[in-house]
């Protein structure tokens, strides 16, 4: 199959890089509908969020220990907000939630 | 009390000054840094997806080049599962557009992001590097966003990536389950760090935050709903729910332009 591969991968990789190179190189100005520019403002955040709740919560071993990352990430995100800081104790609550729990 | 007019200017200044002194080197080396969570969050992730190639009977190699290539999870996720069927190139292209079509609002949005003046060579650049993390942490930035941020990122992301899907095709389940497990959660912890310190500025941000999480939950839990695929949910909640947003709480017109420093 490696031929077959290489062929599907380019296939997979022309259509990635079309979805996230087209609006980047043909919106060229600074869009002015007020409508628009709100809700690009706001797309990031739903992004986000959508893509981290409820995924984060079987992102671990258990629900629990996913719960506990997940509070450890928001209170820290709160408090300090640097993205290595958040990430890393999110990590190790996890880490020491499944090592006490389970 | 200076007026907007005065403001205006020094912040045209403050940023001349800035671009022509920390430049495109201060911004590479903030991606470098800001790069290695995502890194390490990248190499637990491909590595599990290594081992879903290993069964499909991809070489540890052939995994590399596509996760350097595509430098995407649930796209490849899906090119892999396209692969492993046999079908055809027709349906590799479909599948992959539309489980990536998010990528296609993030770039929407990063083309504002960006100063206007950006040449062709860097757009073309950035857009390989947008995946859903530096995409966030690039949206965080306040002012013009530089294209030397995102290269940075992806300077120390895309070898994570890369060497954490060439290990678990080649070497399979030899992490520890509990340091897997652990390190699962670095994206979300992530996706968290860019997205809480605004929402605890914005009252408005902190509602679409809380609403899109809840909506989420509904569209995981409810029959029906939950049937729709992760990446065409991410779509229908962002066009809802950013659309609502934008209608009840239009931004002001300055915002986007000059940064958050109003608020």
């Amino acid at each position: 199959m490696n031929n077959h591969y290489y062929l599907y991968l380019l296939a997979a990789v022309l259509a990635i890089y079309a979805v996230r190179a087209l609006p980047m190189t043909l919106i060229r100005r600074d869009i002015k509908s007020p409508f628009i520019r709100s809700f690009l403002h706001y797309v990031p955040y739903v992004t986000l969020a959508v893509m981290t709740f409820p995924a984060i919560l079987s992102a671990t071993g258990s629900t629990l220990s996913a719960a506990v990352g997940f509070v450890t990430a928001v209170v820290l995100a709160y408090v300090d907000g640097n993205l290595f800081r958040v990430a890393i104790g999110a990590c190790v609550m996890v880490y020491l939630a499944e090592f006490f729990c389970i | 009390m200076e007026s907007t007019a005065n403001k205006k200017e020094n912040t045209q200044i403050m940023e001349e000054k800035f671009a022509g002194k920390k430049g495109n080197k201060f911004w590479y080396l903030k991606g470098l840094r800001d790069g290695i969570p995502i890194a390490m969050g990248y190499f637990a992730v491909s590595f599990t997806l290594g081992i879903t190639m290993k069964n499909t009977g991809i070489t540890p190699l052939q995994g590399a080049i596509m996760s350097m290539t595509m430098l995407a999870s649930a796209g490849q996720y899906a090119a892999i599962t396209v692969i492993a069927a046999g079908s055809g190139y027709l349906e590799m292209v479909i599948t992959t557009l539309i489980v990536n079509l998010r990528y296609l609002l993030m770039s929407c949005a990063l083309s504002q992001k960006v100063d206007s003046k950006t040449g062709m060579g860097h757009r073309l650049a950035m857009s390989y590097c947008i995946t859903d993390e530096i995409f966030g942490a690039a949206s965080l930035v306040e002012e013009k966003l530089n294209p030397f941020y995102s290269y940075g990122m992806v300077t120390v992301a895309c070898p994570g990536w890369t060497i954490g899907t060439f290990l678990g095709v080649a070497l399979g389940t030899i992490l520890p389950d509990r340091l897997s497990n652990a390190m699962g959660v670095a994206l979300y912890g992530m996706f968290l760090a860019v997205i809480i310190p605004p929402a605890r500025k914005d009252k408005v941000i902190a509602c679409v935050v809380v609403l899109s999480m809840a909506a989420s939950c509904v569209f995981s839990i409810v029959p029906g709903l939950k049937e729709i695929s992760s990446g065409f949910r991410i779509i229908i909640l962002t066009l809802i729910i950013a659309g609502i947003a934008a209608y009840v709480k239009p931004i002001a017109q300055t915002q986007g332009e000059e940064g958050k420093e109003h608020e």
